[in-house]
């Protein structure tokens, strides 16, 4: 016999509300479903009414994880609909917060690996680590989440010689720190026998369910955008793509470890190659008509964001495909045949940013099961012929006071 | 004598929950951060639950939408009396940037009697904290 659980959408294990509907043989997982649109705010919509300028503010607004993410991936498609070609500095300083995000939103992941097994000191010292990063950051942007420094055409802020040198410092203490992490697993086996054989994803499935990012990578599959289509400089630095064997949750903190050090590399190149010139290039407010489709490798896998532009100073469509919505068909796969404790874990390791990921609406017939795309006219003429038709309604009736 | 007791332990002890009703995530790592030993928002008896029935301060992060709507209320009528809201970031506060959206309410003062707002996109952990801090002396004074 099978029972059906519902998690969420305020759950403990959960940060964010969604909603997971879960049979149960017993403890084994049988079969899950994920229901989205609790975090769905509309904002593809917004984007329409809003100037290029105003949407970089938006789509920074998307998610707090990886909001430079959302405005490199943005800014870069205005700028190659744009035709031109933004000065190497601007473009490095680009690079350099973006790696810097991938820092920070990796140690917060490892820090909720470790509290999902139980591991909660390591959880507070992982996030100590973090506050590190949050400095650089908000010392080179102004602020710790949304840094705001992309402009379409260039950065808004340029980096000194002192903020350069204290960055160079500090990340001295965090790779120092990074590898007490990375031996962490041979002094705690009981960390290592949690994470190990849980949520297997085969190769095979991986590629097939189209998963991307670090779960990807944990398949051993190097897909990489930063390697495989480079944007920015990303074809002048020189580094590696980071995969791991095992397939599993361990496999997924081995990536990001191992991706850590490749990001404090490539901070460390930046810095030491920083170009001189110009940090912003003058563009004009119009933007040609054309569509286009930019790639971007954010912490969790690619990003993607396609923008239609109609001639006007505002985009005429702007989609945005995240990448936690890339990875939920592989959690279902994942999730399949685990147990009940596993759950929180399983979810984690994919590094859900529900925020992101809120951006569809499907109609479903709840009796057919049926799912169809309509229009918003058709949805508004469904509506009325909804409760024209619905029998159950009873028309004119009086209020009796 | 014994309300005395209980006004001193709600003061010294005030668990929260951490509800996000449709936000981005970065006032959520910013409260998280508040947890975290910089911040270290514990050396105030302050505890992040995780179920509303044990909780006392809700803490609302992100713009009401439509779908949450409902179930903030629900969640806000589990918990036990006397209760508090703290609405957190800029978005909680009025909806922010997503103003104008279609699937947005507003603030989660729609909904929700708010008893503290802080303000900032997002809010930083001092000042997550600042706030919290000033809900108690409010506490102790009413």
């Amino acid at each position: 016999m099978s029972i059906t659980i519902p998690i969420g959408p305020q759950h403990p294990a959960l940060k964010e509300p969604i909603s997971l509907k879960m049979t149960f043989d017993g403890e084994i997982i049988k079969d899950a479903d994920i229901r989205l649109g609790y975090n769905h705010r509309g904002l593809e919509k917004l984007f329409e009414g809003k100037s290029y300028v105003q949407n970089i503010y938006v789509t920074e607004r998307i998610c707090g994880i990886c909001s430079h993410s959302h405005t490199t991936c943005f800014v870069n498609g205005v700028e190659k609909l744009l035709g031109i070609e933004i000065p190497k500095r601007a473009s490095y300083i680009r690079m350099l917060i973006g790696e810097l995000e991938r820092v920070h939103s990796h140690l917060l992941w490892l820090g909720v690996a470790g509290h999902e097994a139980g591991f909660e000191s390591f959880f507070m010292y992982t996030w100590r680590d973090r506050e590190i990063v949050m400095d650089i950051l908000e010392e080179s942007s102004g602020n710790r989440v949304h840094y705001a420094i992309n402009t379409i055409g260039g950065v808004r802020r340029d980096i000194d010689e002192t903020q350069r040198t204290r960055i160079l410092n500090s990340l001295k203490i965090l790779k120092e720190r990074t590898d007490y992490y990375k031996n962490l697993g041979t002094t705690e086996p009981s960390f290592v026998a949690r994470l190990s054989g849980i949520g297997i994803l085969p190769r095979e499935q991986a590629l097939s369910l189209c998963s991307v990012g670090p779960t990807l990578r944990a398949s051993n599959i190097d897909m990489d955008v930063r390697k495989d289509d480079p944007y920015l400089a990303y074809d002048e630095v020189p580094f590696e793509v980071s995969t791991a064997d095992t397939c599993d949750v361990l496999g997924r903190t081995v990536v990001r470890i191992k991706e850590l050090f490749q990001s404090y590399n490539i901070i460390e190149y930046i810095l030491r190659n920083l170009p001189a010139g110009d940090i912003k290039a003058k563009v004009p407010r119009k933007v040609p008509a054309g569509e286009t489709v930019s790639r971007y490798e954010a912490p969790r896998g690619e990003n993607i964001h396609y923008i239609k532009s109609n001639g006007t100073e505002k985009p005429e469509r702007l989609k945005v495909r995240a990448p936690t919505l890339a990875n939920y068909p592989a959690t279902v796969a994942m999730l399949k045949n685990g147990f009940i404790a596993d759950i929180p874990l399983i979810f984690a390791a994919i590094d859900p940013c529900i925020c992101c990921a809120e951006r569809m609406v499907e109609v479903k017939d709840t009796k057919t099961g049926r799912a169809e795309i309509k229009t918003f006219d058709e949805l508004k003429k469904y509506s009325r012929d909804f409760y024209k038709n619905h029998k159950k309604i009873k028309k004119d009736t009086v209020w009796p006071f | 004598m014994i309300e005395k007791i209980i006004k001193w332990s709600r003061l010294k002890s005030p668990w929260v929950l951490h509800l996000n009703t449709g936000g981005c995530n970065a006032c959520d790592i910013e409260l998280l951060a508040a947890l975290m030993p910089r911040f270290d928002v514990e050396r105030f008896g302050i505890l992040s639950k995780a179920t509303p029935r044990h909780a006392d301060v809700l803490v609302c992060i992100g713009p009401l939408t439509r779908q949450t709507k409902d179930r903030v209320v629900r969640i806000y009528e589990q918990m036990p009396e006397p209760k508090f809201v703290i609405a957190v970031g800029a978005c909680a506060m009025s909806g922010c940037v997503y103003r104008g959206a279609y699937n947005i309410v507003g603030g989660v003062d729609q909904v929700l009697p708010v008893d503290m707002y802080v303000p900032g996109c997002p809010a930083r952990p001092d000042a997550i904290i600042d706030g919290i801090v000033k809900l108690l002396t409010k506490i102790g004074k009413g």
